[in-house]
């Protein structure tokens, strides 16, 4: 779209929410969150950097292809229900280490690796949804 | 922080003891099946890796359902819960012999078809992610063989109906659009219909684990309106499984695809249903399966007559095929509806004989379009004097889907047969024989025109030498087919042995609940 303002204003708005979807993301442990609305969050914000800069923009700055990100997060989050094998407890059990960085005690889990397996999941089938659609809109 | 106290009594609702690595084979088919799908996708285009690893993966998956089928014929019914917490409230995931037979033969099937697609899907099907969605069908497929919680189940049908949509349209010709379109909207039907027929459930027991299920239907069943359940949940997996009338999405859509994705569905999709109306019909609602037992033979006659009736009439080699498919679906209803162990025996046998036999003829209708230039009876013609050995292999199929003997159909038809006499259900009997005779008469018209019909002037003859990936599937496939035909012993006693499971669960539901620890 050769929309000046929005040229202008969308690599801020998609920064921040890029930002606003992992802060989701993290927050969905304990509190209304998760990967899945984090993953649709980010797609939003890609989404509108596609609409501002073209398809193939989109397609340069995430990289991979949007379908290799989302078997990246299907393998993260098997991974993370299958690491409970080592420990002698049922698939997909959460477990927990508690390191402390900088001071801070950090609760990390399985539970959120395969949610950001959820989250990558989401990211990649709906932007190669998206995507294609913006496509098939550009020409 | 939610950080547990240790104050808590915690074996009121965790699973404490550890697991061991035996039990880890219950889960371990699906979560395979994912994460090799996974992997798969992210190589979406190396195409010459993608089926080496697919086959190799789908290699181990029949070992691992293989060892997993030896574990629980060796210890009755393996339970694993997921998350750690003690069922009901966790979802468990119980195999018991039935389960566990045809897990791994959907493996089987499904490595046959993988080799095939090597000629089969060119580079463009596998950028398309054939051996992506190949494996996340498997992982739905075996999901549904291999759980123990109703609405898990529903979860493994979307599983692999989504990844059959992907197959169905992999190369998004007009054909397979409108073939995928009645295909997906029939399913999701059924599939709407589970769902439904799931909340009625939950809202008579409120509980979705099938263990549980089968305990409090057995206090309900003078409250609840559990007839109506059933008839509900059968009619959907009826859906699923092509039965008549509710069939007609089949042979709409099962000649579109490539033939490999044919040969798959026609090997996987349907018994998926016929494994759900087993596990829910004669584990969880025996006495309501006993009263819709009428309505379930019916339905089967019809199924097989319509399939054998509709097979003799098609001029369409896969057209004919999707007819014998929903002809063998009618023979297990009729197992169903018998019951006792004869009854569902037979079925279980039949379904996981017509696994084999109809994924292996579909491979064959795809090499005898290859030596004959298309799939209509009208143009295929002298396919005998092209490849002797093809030939001979078709014919060995035709007769094992027929039931003739010494192939795997017969043994299973005996069965159904016998336990049909028995219960005193002569027309059952006289129908199921009917069939076969009907499919005999269809199978050799196939063979008569395609084969042995001399190919007109000016057609291609002579010897084609045929594609070993396309040929070794297919003699493996015939050669499991007799191997079950001379020396059924093993696989007899098993499915009489899973068939006393499921109509007397205790071992099952001791699996789920050890004793001690009521629901």
């Amino acid at each position: 779209m050769r929309s000046l303002i929005l040229r202008t204003v969308a690599p801020l708005i998609v920064g921040l929410m890029v930002l606003f979807s992992i802060f989701v993301l993290l927050r969905g442990h304990n509190e209304p969150g998760g990967g899945f609305i984090g993953g649709l969050i980010a797609v939003a914000a890609l989404s509108i950097y596609g609409i501002a800069f073209g398809v193939e923009t989109v397609r340069r700055a995430i990289v991979f292809h949007p379908l290799a990100i989302a078997g990246a997060g299907l393998l993260l989050s098997t991974l993370s229900g299958l690491l409970s094998m080592v420990f002698h407890v049922p698939f997909m059990t959460g477990l927990w280490v508690y390191p402390v960085i900088l001071g801070e005690e950090v609760p990390l889990s399985s539970v959120m690796t395969f949610d950001i397996g959820v989250y990558l999941v989401v990211v990649g089938a709906v932007t190669s949804v998206a995507l294609s659609l913006e496509e098939r809109g550009e020409d | 922080m939610a950080v547990s106290s240790p104050s808590a009594d915690l074996s009121a609702a965790l699973v404490l003891q550890p697991v061991t690595a035996l039990d880890w084979l219950v889960i371990l088919p699906v979560a395979w099946c994912i994460g090799i799908g996974a992997i798969l996708m992210m190589v979406r285009h190396r195409t010459g890796l993608q089926p080496l690893i697919a086959i190799a993966a789908l290699c181990v998956l029949a070992g691992i359902d293989a060892t997993l089928l030896w574990h629980v014929s060796q210890n009755g019914p393996v339970t694993m819960v997921m998350g750690r917490w003690l069922p009901p409230f966790g979802i468990a995931f119980t195999v018991d012999l039935t389960g566990a037979l045809f897990a791994l033969m959907a493996a089987v099937v499904a490595l046959a078809g993988a080799i095939a697609a090597v000629t089969d899907i060119n580079d463009s099907g596998r950028r398309y992610g054939f051996y992506p969605l190949l494996m996340l069908l498997m992982a739905g497929v075996s999901g549904a063989f291999l759980t123990g919680d109703i609405f898990n189940l529903y979860v493994w049908f979307e599983v692999l109906l989504i990844s059959s949509f992907g197959l169905l349209v992999l190369g998004s010709e007009r054909e397979q659009i409108d073939g995928a379109v009645k295909y997906g909207f029939l399913n999701l039907v059924a599939t709407t219909l589970f769902l439904i027929a799931t909340g009625y459930l939950y809202g008579i027991f409120g509980t979705l684990n099938m263990a549980d299920i089968v305990v409090k239907a057995r206090e309900l069943r003078d409250a609840a309106p559990l007839t109506t359940l059933m008839a509900l949940l059968a009619f959907a997996f009826a859906m699923k499984a092509a039965a008549f009338p509710v069939n007609f999405w089949l042979p709409a859509s099962y000649h579109t695809p490539r033939i490999v994705v044919s040969a798959l569905f026609a090997g996987l999709l349907t018994k998926v249903g016929i494994y759900a109306l087993i596990r829910v019909s004669v584990m969880l609602f025996p006495v309501e399966r006993q009263e819709l037992s009428f309505v379930i033979a019916l339905a089967g006659v019809l199924t097989m007559i319509t399939g054998a009736l509709g097979a003799l009439a098609q001029t369409d080699t896969r057209r004919l095929l999707g007819y014998l498919v929903i002809s063998g679906i009618g023979s297990m209803l009729a197992g169903i509806a018998v019951g006792g162990p004869g009854g569902i025996g037979g079925a279980v046998f039949y379904a996981l004989h017509s696994m084999v036999v109809m994924t292996a003829l579909y491979l064959a209708a795809g090499l005898a379009a290859r030596l004959g230039g298309g799939f209509s009876l009208s143009s295929l013609a002298g396919l005998y004097t092209r490849h002797a050995l093809f030939s001979a292999l078709s014919l060995m199929l035709f007769f094992a889907v027929s039931g003739l003997p010494p192939f795997s159909g017969f043994w299973p038809k005996v069965m159904l047969v016998k336990s049909a006499l028995d219960t005193g259900a002569w027309w059952l009997a006289a129908a199921l024989l009917l069939t076969g005779f009907l499919t005999t008469i269809a199978t050799a018209r196939l063979f008569l025109l395609a084969y042995w019909r001399p190919a007109g002037a000016g057609a291609p003859s002579g010897e084609v030498a045929l594609p070993a990936t396309l040929l070794v599937p297919l003699i493996a496939l015939t050669a499991v087919s007799i191997l079950i035909g001379l020396f059924p012993e093993t696989l007899l006693g098993l499915v009489q042995k899973a068939a006393l499971t499921l109509n007397e669960p205790s071992r099952y539901l001791n699996s789920v609940f050890p004793a001690g620890s009521a629901p």
